[in-house]
Formats: structure tokens, C-alpha cells, sequence
């Protein structure tokens, strides 16, 4: 595991954090929750709680149509989410931030609109054996669609790209690569700046799904010179529903609209349609406005706190993890990648994830099993699927230690 | 003894039990206890496949009764099943189709029942079913 970012212990407050967070006072089945699942969905705090209720209390309204007042201050709070999003992305322009219904709305988008543009009979698709389904099934439907091929990157034994294979894989044939910065099933930091340079160098855009990574570590898209990057809201503290496609400007201008309807049109005829401008040709329709402004709500909230801060202490929290399960007998640890973010998952031999999961839920310990949507990935280990235990800066040392005894115990009680 | 019958007995076995994880070891225990279904009916026709755990499950009509084997590849899973069967099993076709499964949420085991999408005790109990209903016409 990494250690460069290891520095000094975390001065983050975890004891006040938790308090911007009510579902944590609760309790399951008489006990304090525990929430290990942050990976599928991360939890509220107040300030996004109170937006979502201030949205409907004061703003409600629809955006970009009327003239009334409630609208233009519902349009200025949903645009002005754009722009910290855009900031928060370091993007070149704020019409690069497209709003989605989540990361796997955002990926068919640009699996249908770029290879609507781009795509024709024998060109590729890189994806890796990594990926979550919604980075594999889009680019499968296109591919079938285009009659194009998909080309998949092998990892090695620790959970690693094979960064070799990668390389021999690049030809005049691929039209797009598209890949995970963090793997949602192992937690490895794939080196997505080493791909985007390779692929560069061959005129090849690249999509960087970040929904597992852009709530843990700092994203500026104009350093790795991405091309596409997605992430959805849920994950990083707000709403569900809502999800971001950022762009370069020249491949969005470039691509048709996902979807048609309102708001995404300059005019309409009946003989012929032309579209709007960048970024409302790819929002068709009321979009999630109550989520849309939400989000930058949430944002707000964790820029406050620091990313920079946030990723040491659940770096912290991932080291801690990792040497408590290590010890619990016939425990392995799948993904050993050197980088990791967020995600630990195990296996106990002779045991099925998904009953420690069922012991864990009963003593209050939220964790997810399963493929985690990642069936590719189980086949390359031949497993049936993990106990992933992922992180939020809300977490606590105590709460892995009650893990770490609650793990044991299942073990004791099912083998 | 009557589907109902056994239901009860059940709903009265766990009744001892203090809390969730003394209910847990129990149902491990009847989890080691089913009778396995045998390899060869072990096939990709006889599986119930889910999100999460998998399902194998046969059934065999012997003088006008349904009877079933099952396994899983997770303990707590089988366990769940070795209650159902213990249920079901046994009884005429007519019976099983017109049962009414009240046991699963008198034990507290709800959750169960769609664990995920596609898998639980209600696609089991859905799926015995049928092959009751499969026999009960095989018999007409």
C-alpha cells in the first residue's frame, strides 16, 4: 500500500464530523450502526439535508424557462452548482460540466453520443477486467450497435492493470479507452495519467469513471488531461439521482444529443431541429433541479473539510483495516494493489461472503457482499464474490476494531 | 403433520432464543443438517441464481408427495432453505401451491425474503411451487 501520503496523524475532528451526520446516531437491531458502505452509497450530512429542504421550502421552480422570480433563483443556484463543480473538477469551463442522472447515465451517454460520432464496423473500445458493469455493458451495447470490438486490459494477482498489455493493446483500430480511476470492488488507484499519456500519444480520448474516487482523493481534470470523467452525486455526500459527465469542450461539441425534448433545443420545426449550446444540448428535460443544486452542497461541504485531509485519514483508516483483518485466520485480502483508496475487501476461506455479511449486519455492521457488480473481476479470482468494507472520513479506528471482533466471531460461528 | 403444523413448530423452536445471533447459529446448524441434493441434480436447471448466494434445489413426486433436496454455497442460505423444505416437503402438490408461508415472518426473517433483485426465500418458495404445480398437472 502506498505511504506517500503518510505524513502526520489526521487533525480532522471525526468525533464533530460525526455529528453533521444523524443517520450515525442511529441504531440496528439495539445497536450503534456502523457503516461500512459508503463504496455503494455514502451517507448525508445536515447541510445537504437542510438544502434539500430549503430547495423545496423556498426555491422550488423550474429552471432555464421562466421569467418569474422563483425561477431565476432556482436557475442562478442550479447554475451556480455548475460552476463548483466545474471548479471543484478544475475544469477549463463551466460548460463542461454536464448534469446526469448518475455515473451510469453519464457513461451511456458517451457511449452512445461519441459512438454515434466516432464508432464504425472493426474499430475498439478499451475497457479493464476492473471494471463495474456500468463501464462494461454501455460500451458492450455500442460496440454491438457499431459492430466495434471491445478490448479488455488484464490485471494482475494484486488487482493491478498489467500496464504492458495495455500498451501492446494500442492501435489505429481504438477509438476510446475507458477505465476506473478507483476500483470499486479492490480499491486500487489505477495510474490513470500513465494511460491517459500512452493513449494521447496515440490520438485516443479517455473516460476515467471517478465515481469511487472523487469523494477520496483530489481530481483536477486539466492536470490529467482526461478527456471524459464521470462521477455520481450519491457517492460523495449528496442526493441521489444526479450525477456529472464532465467533457472537453471539443469532444462534447462534437458528439449528438443523448436524449431530445426541452431545454436542449434552439428551435424546433417540424421539418428540423437545431440544438442548443454546450452543456444544455445533453440535459433534455426538468432535470433533478432539487439534486443538481444539492450537490454543490455537498460539495461545498467537503471542500470545506479538504480533500487532501480526507484522503490521509482514510488512508489512515485503510492501514488500520488492513492490519487488523491480516491477522484473523484464513482471511485474505483481494486487491493487494501498492495504491489504494477506500476499499477493503476479504474473502475467509470455506466461508461465503455473504453469510459473514448477514452476522456483520446483525451486530449493527454495515458491509457490502457480492460481486459488487463486478462479475468480470470474481471470474479473474475465481471467487464468488467478497466482503467489501469501504470508508468515509466519518469512520472511526473503534468502529474497525469492532469489525475486526465481529469478523472473527463469524468465522468462530461458521466454520 | 400439516405444512401449518410444522410452521408452528418452528415459530415455537425459535422462540428460545434470546437474540439474533443465538437464532443465527441455529439456523447454521439446520444449514449443516439439510439433506444434500444429490450431484447430479447439482445442474445449472436446478439452480436458483442470485446477486448473492446460489440455490440448487430438486424435487421428486413419490406416492403423490413433492419431495425436495436442496443446497447452497452459503451456510446461513441452506440454513434458510432446510426450513422451507422441512415445511414443504413432503406434503401433496395441492398443499404446497395453497400453502401460506407465515413462519418466515413470524421467525423475523422478512429480511430474507428479497434479500437482493433476484434472489431470497421468496424465489425459492416461488420456485417450489411451480415444480409443485409442474407435478400436480404431470399427475393429471
Amino acid at each position: 500500500m502506498s505511504t506517500d501520503i503518510m505524513v502526520a496523524p489526521s487533525t480532522l475532528d471525526i468525533q464533530q464530523i460525526r455529528k453533521d451526520f444523524p443517520i450515525l446516531q442511529t441504531t440496528v437491531y439495539g445497536k450503534p450502526l456502523i457503516y461500512f458502505d459508503n463504496g455503494a452509497t455514502a451517507q448525508k450530512p445536515w447541510a445537504v439535508l437542510k438544502a434539500i429542504e430549503d430547495y423545496y421550502t423556498h426555491l422550488n421552480s423550474n429552471v432555464h424557462r421562466g421569467v418569474h422570480h422563483l425561477s431565476q433563483k432556482a436557475t442562478d443556484a442550479y447554475e451556480a452548482s455548475r460552476r463548483k463543480i466545474a471548479a471543484f473538477l478544475n475544469a477549463r469551463h463551466d460548460h463542461e460540466v454536464i448534469f446526469t442522472k448518475g455515473t451510469t447515465d453519464a457513461i451511456n451517454l458517451v457511449a452512445y453520443s461519441f459512438g454515434k460520432q466516432f464508432v464504425k464496423e472493426g474499430d475498439t473500445i478499451i475497457i479493464s477486467a476492473m471494471e463495474h458493469h456500468s463501464n462494461i455493458v454501455p460500451w458492450q451495447i455500442m460496440c454491438e450497435d457499431r459492430k466495434a470490438k471491445l478490448k479488455v486490459i488484464p490485471i494482475n494477482e494484486k488487482g493491478e492493470l498489467k500496464m504492458d498489455e495495455f500498451s501492446a493493446l494500442l492501435d489505429k483500430t481504438v477509438k476510446l479507452i475507458a477505465v476506473a480511476y478507483v476500483s470499486n470492488t479492490m480499491g486500487t488507484i489505477n495510474p490513470v495519467k500513465d494511460i491517459i499519456e500512452q493513449a494521447h500519444q496515440h490520438n485516443i480520448p479517455v473516460l476515467l469513471d471517478a465515481a469511487q474516487a472523487v469523494q477520496h482523493i483530489p481530481v483536477d481534470v486539466q492536470d490529467l488531461d482526461v478527456d471524459f470523467l464521470v462521477f455520481s452525486g450519491h457517492k460523495i455526500y449528496g442526493p441521489t439521482g444526479i450525477g456529472i459527465l464532465y467533457g472537453k469542450e471539443e469532444w462534447l461539441n462534437q458528439m449528438p444529443p443523448y436524449q431530445g425534448g426541452g431545454s436542449m433545443i434552439k428551435q424546433v420545426t417540424l421539418e428540423k431541429t437545431t440544438y442548443h449550446d454546450l452543456p444544455f444540448r445533453f440535459e433534455a428535460g426538468t432535470p433533478n433541479i432539487e439534486a443538481c443544486i444539492c450537490l454543490g452542497t455537498a460539495i461545498d461541504y467537503i471542500t470545506n473539510i479538504g480533500l487532501p485531509a480526507i484522503q490521509q485519514y482514510e488512508h489512515e483508516l485503510l492501514e488500520y483495516a488492513t492490519q487488523k483483518l491480516s491477522v484473523i485466520d484464513k482471511l485474505r485480502i483481494i486487491g493487494t494493489s501498492a495504491q489504494k483508496s477506500g476499499v477493503l475487501s476479504f474473502i475467509v476461506e470455506g466461508v461465503h461472503p455473504y453469510d459473514v455479511g448477514v452476522l456483520l449486519d446483525k451486530l449493527g455492521i454495515a458491509v457490502r457482499t457480492g460481486h459488487h457488480c463486478t462479475q468480470p473481476l470474481m471470474e479473474c479470482f475465481g471467487i464468488p464474490g467478497t466482503v467489501r468494507v469501504s470508508f468515509a472520513f466519518y469512520n472511526t479506528k473503534e468502529e474497525i476494531d469492532q469489525l475486526a471482533a465481529g469478523v472473527t466471531r463469524a468465522v468462530a460461528m461458521l466454520t | 403433520m400439516t405444512i401449518n403444523e410444522i410452521q408452528d413448530e418452528l415459530i415455537d423452536e425459535f422462540s428460545m432464543f434470546g437474540d439474533w445471533m443465538e437464532k443465527y447459529e441455529y439456523i447454521i446448524q439446520l444449514g449443516k443438517e439439510l439433506p444434500l441434493i444429490k450431484e447430479e441434480y447439482k445442474q445449472p436447471e436446478n439452480l436458483i441464481r442470485g446477486c448473492q448466494a446460489q440455490v440448487w434445489l430438486h424435487a421428486d413426486l413419490q406416492d403423490g408427495r413433492v419431495h425436495f433436496t436442496a443446497d447452497s454455497d452459503a451456510i446461513i442460505t441452506k440454513g434458510l432453505v432446510s426450513m422451507v423444505v422441512r415445511v414443504l416437503s413432503g406434503h401433496t402438490p395441492e398443499e404446497i401451491i395453497n400453502s401460506e408461508l407465515y413462519f418466515v415472518d413470524k421467525i423475523g426473517l422478512r429480511e430474507h425474503l428479497s434479500v437482493t433483485r433476484s434472489n431470497g426465500l421468496l424465489a425459492m418458495i416461488k420456485q417450489m411451487k411451480i415444480y409443485a404445480l409442474a407435478h400436480q398437472a404431470k399427475a393429471n
